[in-house]
């Protein structure tokens, strides 16, 4: 593969921890809000409180970290200058706009005990959104020119999903110990777990197996790490949420599977960044795509690419061929005489212009 | 209005950076200090925040021999803009000349047209924080004056005009290079029909696009993103059906 010295193609993102961390805080959220909607619906008041209070956690952590990596803190209003389809940034924003208010009111009726009606209405106001909150993130990543996010855009919003149902599932976990819940109250959250694992890991498996050159830096370097790890403590907690029964286990499961969501995200974000470092990711699937497109203008560029490269007979024989070549270069320098010429005559004072 | 660009033919270009230095003195671009690359003459790197031109230094050798490309990069002001497609503040918007600009007052520095570029133009400035690029001097323009980087350059490398007018003339040169024993000589960014809808800056190269360090074919994220919503809408309506599956089954 040819490249400039080998620099890179694509700008690097200039998202910091910031972002990595709010696609683990916003899927948290989300998933905490269908947690209480589910648990206020069916009767289980300790898991209802806690995923309440996470959601409105998490969603206050959420906007911190958002506005905390604009360039432009002071200016984060201006996202809600325009609604715009075409830019995920904006649709998140206005799915956030609405998702914040609704999680705010029912976490305030769960703390105060008051307006028990208006807490359920905002939190299935809340719960109805999060699905919509969960998934944006992934085509926030996908719709950008970084390789290895751009390509995952089929698998990354079940990642998303899956990553959102489990650490709601583990903060659900813990929260329900915080909060005495019921023997019966947690059978939902270990579901949660249990399903939200089975559709994350499905969906990297995907990745993994589909990608092709764009999937190589989820497997290499801090991204492998960081998924290695993720699965390594998702798998633990998956595994203490539904077969553990103690209080304790519970507990450790929930931060088991939460730590593991965060490592996933954070893992992903890593992978896209390390793809936009080298121009292979970029140059090798769009030659790729090219040669698929026209087989024969391939053959073009190698014949060319053997040819051109400054040998010297070569350069020779091109120059004695084609004097128009030469004559222009003389055509360019008499145009430079020119320039300078004119430059020197309007350096000179009025007095000292040449005739 | 006409839609206006430049043409860069990188067959008459010196490499005195001229348009580079023109840039910045006519759109009051900082300095980003005085970085030795140690790669070639190049000691720019890339298109940036502070570099709105950036002219490639590319030295090929085969034993003995030597050749030197060299080719004044820009902002190619896509028909397709990724850039402004994602801009959630409606910063970047395009003018009446087909162009594409940040308005800097709009600006909140939220970095997503900088990873969505498939040339890896714009780009953040350190310690402003919002996203800068070339404007095709969108100020002077307007007074129908030509773009500093175009005026400079003393080879006429560079070349600001109606975008019809351009390409004619580009398919033009490169045709009396290809009878001239130039067989090399190839346009990049001017095909209406390619991934970004034809750029408004587009070139003439004497080798293969990668090795000036722009993207074989590039691609604007955004002519993906239906798709990308329909997959996020069934990922969550299973999120959805997965929520209220794991409470209508009861205790436990």
């Amino acid at each position: 593969m040819r490249s400039y010295y080998g620099r890179q193609i694509l700008k690097t993102p200039v998202w910091r921890h910031d972002i990595p961390a709010y696609l683990f805080s916003g899927g948290l959220a989300a998933g905490s809000a269908l947690l209480a909607a589910g648990a206020d619906l069916t009767g289980r008041p300790a898991l209802r409180r806690s995923g309440r209070l996470t959601a409105l956690g998490a969603v206050g952590t959420s906007a911190y970290l958002l506005i905390h990596d604009l360039g432009r803190p002071a200016r984060f209003h201006h996202m809600l200058r325009v609604v715009k389809p075409t830019s995920p940034m904006s649709m998140g924003s206005w799915i956030l706009a609405a998702f914040g208010p609704a999680a705010a009111v029912a976490a305030a009726s769960e703390v105060t005990g008051v307006a028990a009606g208006l807490g359920r209405v905002a939190g299935l106001a809340a719960a109805g959104v999060a699905p919509a909150l969960a998934t944006y993130t992934a085509v926030l990543l996908a719709d950008t020119a970084v390789p290895s996010w751009h390509e995952a855009y089929p698998e990354l919003p079940f990642a998303f999903a899956g990553g959102a149902l489990a650490s709601a599932a583990g903060a659900g976990l813990l929260g329900a110990g915080v909060f005495g819940a019921a023997a019966g109250e947690v059978g939902p959250a270990r579901r949660f777990a249990l399903t939200g694992v089975a559709m994350e890991l499905a969906a990297l498996r995907r990745l993994h197996t589909r990608l092709g050159v764009a999937g190589e830096p989820y497997e290499t370097g801090s991204a492998g790490r960081l998924l290695r790890a993720s699965r390594a403590l998702t798998a633990t907690g998956v595994a203490g949420a539904v077969l553990g029964r103690s209080r304790m286990v519970s507990a450790l499961s929930g931060v088991a599977l939460l730590a593991a969501s965060a490592l996933t995200r954070f893992g992903i974000f890593a992978a896209g960044v390390s793809s936009t470092k080298d121009p292979r990711y970029t140059v090798v699937p769009q030659r790729e795509r090219l040669a698929a497109r026209s087989p024969s203008a391939d053959d073009e560029r190698e014949r060319l690419a053997a040819r051109s490269p400054s040998a010297d007979d070569e350069r020779e024989r091109l120059a004695a061929r084609s004097p128009s070549a030469d004559d222009e270069r003389d055509a360019i320098g008499a145009g430079r005489e020119q320039l300078a010429d004119d430059r020197i005559t309007r350096d000179l004072p009025g007095d000292q212009q040449p005739a | 209005m006409e839609r206006m660009g430049f043409f860069t033919d990188t067959s008459v270009c010196i490499g005195c950076k001229a348009c580079e230095v023109a840039c910045k003195e006519w759109n009051a671009v900082p300095a980003d200090g005085l970085n030795l690359l140690g790669m070639s003459f190049d000691n720019t790197g890339q298109l940036d925040a502070n570099n709105w031109r950036h002219v490639a230094f590319v030295e090929q050798s085969r034993g003995d021999d030597l050749r030197w490309l060299m080719s004044s990069d820009v902002c190619k002001h896509c028909t397709h803009a990724a850039c402004l497609d994602v801009c959630p503040t409606g910063s970047l918007v395009r003018t009446q000349f087909g162009t594409v600009v940040v308005q800097e007052d709009i600006c909140n520095g939220c970095g997503y047209c900088i990873p969505a570029c498939p040339y890896g133009v714009i780009d953040q400035r350190p310690g402003d924080g919002r996203a800068w690029k070339c404007t095709l001097c969108y100020d002077r323009i307007g007074d129908g004056l030509m773009p500093a980087c175009a005026t400079a350059c003393p080879t006429e490398s560079i070349q600001y005009g109606p975008l019809d007018e351009l390409r004619e003339r580009a398919a033009r040169r490169v045709e009396r290079l290809h009878a001239s024993g130039v067989p090399e000589a190839r346009l990049y960014g001017h095909d209406p029909a390619d991934g970004v809808g034809g750029d408004g800056a587009f070139f003439l190269l004497l080798d293969e696009p990668e090795v000036y360090g722009l993207p074989p074919d590039p691609v604007v994220t955004t002519r993906d993103l239906p798709k990308m919503w329909r997959r996020a809408g069934i990922a969550a309506l299973a999120m959805a059906a997965a929520a209220v599956a794991s409470f209508a089954g009861g205790a436990r």
